[in-house]
């Protein structure tokens, strides 16, 4: 099983990101579930949501503890959540940013998810939509395969763009 | 058609297939996206039910009392203080002998307020008269709404359903869900009792103590009659559509030592646990509880039995680990986890039966192993 | 937005009242009961095709003891705050089902004012098509005379023995704040005049409704034969104002513009009442000057533009 935990504000799309990963998962043929963890509903607030994908039907509901992979959508978060608790030795930490982020003992990545939001003009309410390009820097990653996350993302959203901006972030990225 | 949807959106879709006459709700935090999905469906024409949006639970189920005494297939949904408010009517439609179908989202009950999983709401409705299924997955959402509204309005049942689901863990988890074009599984409704004004009765009214006994005795016997239904519905479903359901789902409970009871999510949480006793060479089964109204017999013949309640009855304890006492002569060891979505994993789950002190209470949390 | 609806049919003569009965020779009501005299009428006006919805009320009482039944209609009984809802669910599933079936709430003040209150405000402003009709007999009535939210000034009840220190609730006034196509106060003292209201609510799609004031013979401590006779000097002094408001515009029946113009004492119309013995002065005088507000603030509504 491959268990991640991203960390996002609530408003930023972290719940949806989680459920366009795991849709894409179940497309790529595996068992895959997202589970958001819900308090009251305020925008800003750190939220963390969390996937699992297996090759087996998942019988788990808890929280991830020990996860193999961290996404950090904002990386303010990093200020107030220790986002690499439980996180397993050599375990993934992938951080939208436009500055490279090193986490000893771990395989850090980051790509500018909101840049690329802005340059496709991805915003709503004001705010840049990373949910659909983290999971072209996730395919990138061999999280999901590409034609999945699109097809994933295609069921989820009309506008194209999203699909653009995924692609975009399959380039940048820079592992 | 294979998709993915929370077990909310699961719900809404079993019930668009299923095409209530007439559907009346009230939103409340966690059931609100079953509301809401319904709403859509309604609104958008792609479900043809006359949606009333009450002024609160208590009518919510009067509207769906009122609309199926007229013969009309109806549902609803609530959570949580909602059911409580509606308490009242929830009596009044098992009563009436009406196959009204609810989901119920499982939630606490303040002070304060919470908003997570627990299952005392539900519980607080055992004696009403209505049938009460627990689901684990989206999939069991899906399937065991469909399922509900054949049992409800079986003739030899005509009471209302309730299906449980926890609320988050599973109303708005994510899993992959496979709907069904139901077809004729589900035959139209034929209430015996629907109110024809060609033929005018009277409902409901003066009973006095010499025939009372009688209208809920009958009840009684419905509920028996409910077990043979419920099985055929089940084996029907399996026939038909390949995914097997029973009253427990029992998971390498033939050879157990110890067997887990529990419902909902936790009960599925539980065979993971069930996997690494193995390991460790306990032998520990799985048994989860789907149907707490009309209580199965269970076969726990000669087993320790670890029950998990994520609900409490003051004063006595928790409510399945009494309904299971007072069925088996087995040892309990009777746990108290998971109130107000109190975190359990299948770690803890496992501990609670390492640890396990047949005949005792254990409060997660609270109590410390000895 | 509510769609309005105009009228079916015009009824601009008094139909003769049918013959037919739906409240049979069997009903246990007391003697002298003016909820089963309304009722009666109710139905005729109503016809066949029509199912009753009851809440805890003299009503649940009157129409016999379970397997018999009094009435000769469908009568389904509710708990006593749910009638409302419960006739929006029913409504609902007749049209769904092409059925113009009329579904009627025939509940008593507690069961509007009081208890019922909120679930037919939501029915009312969810535009349910039915009539509610509130028997008004003041009290909480089948279980001894308990003060209601319509019990009026100085009236003694078992739960106000010393006589009410609160005013009646207007529930006509709250009912027309939801702005229904129609509403009406009518009494079972005038038969015909209620008759002719049910007829025409019943024309209307959408909610509507008619407060009946009902006379109580043992609430009211008065003698039996005096029902009618109670009702009548209701309207007379003023105590008890007759009319209908139509999408809005209010007409006041004849009975009550002649008590507007020549109102006999309210004293005439407290005296014969055992519920009104020892009420002193100045609660009479509070009373009265109520009686003077409502008339003149209907007169005003009526005479305006």
């Amino acid at each position: 099983m491959f268990e991640i935990r991203i960390h996002s504000r609530g408003g930023q799309g972290g719940v949806t990101a989680a459920r366009l990963l795991a849709l894409a998962a179940i497309y790529d043929g595996k068992y895959a579930t997202a589970a958001p963890f819900y308090g009251a509903e305020r925008r800003g607030a750190p939220i963390v949501s969390f996937v699992r994908i297996d090759d087996k039907p998942i019988r788990i509901y808890s929280q991830i503890r020990k996860p193999d992979m961290v996404v950090v959508l904002d990386a303010s978060v990093m200020d107030v959540v220790d986002v690499l608790q439980g996180l397993k030795a050599g375990g993934k930490v992938f951080v939208n940013s436009q500055q490279k982020k090193t986490f000893s003992g771990y395989v850090s990545s980051n790509v500018d998810l909101t840049g690329i939001a802005l340059k496709e003009n991805l915003v709503v309410s004001g705010s840049p939509i990373l949910n659909t390009p983290v999971i072209g820097a996730l395919a990138k990653m061999g999280i999901v395969s590409v034609e999945s996350a699109k097809k994933a993302i295609r069921e989820m959203f009309t506008d194209e763009r999203n699909v653009k901006a995924a692609e975009a972030a399959f380039r940048e990225m820079s592992a | 058609m294979k998709k993915i949807a929370t077990g909310n959106k699961a719900v809404a879709e079993a019930v668009k297939q299923v095409r209530p006459d007439v559907i009346a709700a009230y939103p409340i935090t966690p059931q609100t996206e079953i509301v809401e999905q319904i709403a859509e469906f309604v609104s958008g024409g792609e479900l043809k039910s006359r949606y009333i949006p009450v002024e609160s639970e208590h009518s919510a189920m009067a509207a769906c009392i009122g609309a199926s005494i007229t013969g009309a297939r109806t549902f609803t949904a609530t959570s949580s203080h909602g059911l409580l408010y509606m308490h009242e009517m929830t009596n009044w439609a098992a009563g009436a002998r009406l196959p009204v179908v609810m989901a119920n989202v499982n939630r606490s009950l303040g002070p304060g307020w919470n908003i997570w999983a627990e299952h005392t709401d539900a519980l607080q409705e055992r004696d009403t008269g209505w049938l009460q299924v627990y689901v684990s997955t989206v999939q069991e959402a899906y399937d065991a709404t469909l399922m509900a509204f054949r049992i409800a309005e079986h003739n030899d049942v005509l009471l209302p359903v309730m299906i449980n689901l926890d609320g988050f863990l599973l109303s708005h988890i994510m899993q992959p869900l496979d709907t069904i074009d139901p077809g004729d599984f589900i035959p139209p409704m034929s209430l015996p009792h629907a109110i024809d004004t060609k033929n005018p009765a009277g409902y409901g009214g003066l009973t006095g103590p010499d025939q009372q006994f009688r209208v809920r005795w009958d009840i009684e016997r419905s509920m028996r009659d409910a077990v043979k239904v419920i099985e055929k519905t089940q084996e029907e479903f399996a026939k038909r559509f390949g995914r097997k359901y029973g009253f427990t789902e029992d998971y390498l409970c033939g050879d157990a030592e110890v067997i887990i009871v529990a419902m909902g999510t936790l009960g599925k949480e539980a065979e993971v646990a069930v996997d690494m006793l193995r390991q460790e060479g306990v032998k520990a089964g799985s048994m989860r509880l789907r149907w707490l109204r009309p209580f199965p017999k269970l076969n726990l013949k000669g087993k320790q039995v670890v029950v998990i309640d994520r609900d409490y009855s003051f004063g006595r304890g928790g409510i399945l680990a009494t309904e299971i006492t007072a069925q088996t002569k087995e040892q309990v060891a009777s746990i108290i986890a998971g109130i107000g979505g109190q975190e359990v994993t299948y770690e803890d789950i496992a501990d609670f039966v390492r640890h396990r002190c047949m005949g005792t209470e254990f409060w997660f949390g609270v109590d410390k192993y000895v | 937005m509510r769609i309005r609806s105009p009228p079916l049919q015009e009824l601009d003569t008094i139909a003769e009242i049918p013959k037919e009965e739906y409240v049979l020779k069997c009903t246990s009501a007391c003697a002298g009961c003016s909820d089963s005299l309304a009722l009666r009428y109710v139905l005729k006006a109503a016809g066949p095709d029509t199912v009753l919805v009851v809440p805890a009320c003299c009503t649940s009482v009157i129409q016999g003891i379970w397997p018999n039944t009094a009435f000769n209609v469908p009568v389904y009984n509710i708990a006593f705050g749910a009638a409302a809802a419960c006739a929006s669910g029913m409504s609902n599933a007749f049209r769904a089902a092409g059925k113009k079936t009329n579904v009627i709430v025939y509940a008593g003040d507690g069961g509007t004012l009081d208890i019922g209150i909120q679930a037919m405000s939501g029915a009312f402003e969810r535009g349910t098509d039915f009539l509610y009709i509130c028997y008004d007999n003041e009290a909480y009535g089948n279980t001894g005379m308990q003060r209601s939210g319509a019990t009026p000034l100085g009236a003694r009840t078992t739960t106000t023995p010393a006589g009410k220190t609160d005013a009646k609730k207007d529930i006509d006034a709250i009912i027309a704040a939801h702005d229904p196509p129609y509403q009406a106060t009518a009494a079972a003292a005038y038969p015909q005049d209620l008759f002719k209201k049910v007829q025409k609510a019943l024309t209307f799609r959408g909610p509507t409704f008619i407060h009946v004031l009902a006379p109580c013979p043992p609430g009211w401590r008065y003698s039996t034969e005096k029902t009618v006779e109670m009702g009548k000097l209701a309207v007379k002094s003023g105590m008890w104002v007759l009319y209908e408001r139509e999408y809005g515009r209010l007409t006041i029946g004849a009975q009550s513009k002649a008590a507007m113009k020549k109102p006999i004492p309210l004293e005439d119309y407290l005296a014969p009442q055992g519920r009104f013995k020892g009420i002193d002065a100045k609660t009479v005088d509070i009373i009265k000057q109520r009686i003077a507000r409502n008339l003149a603030r209907l007169a005003a509504e009526e005479a305006a533009p």
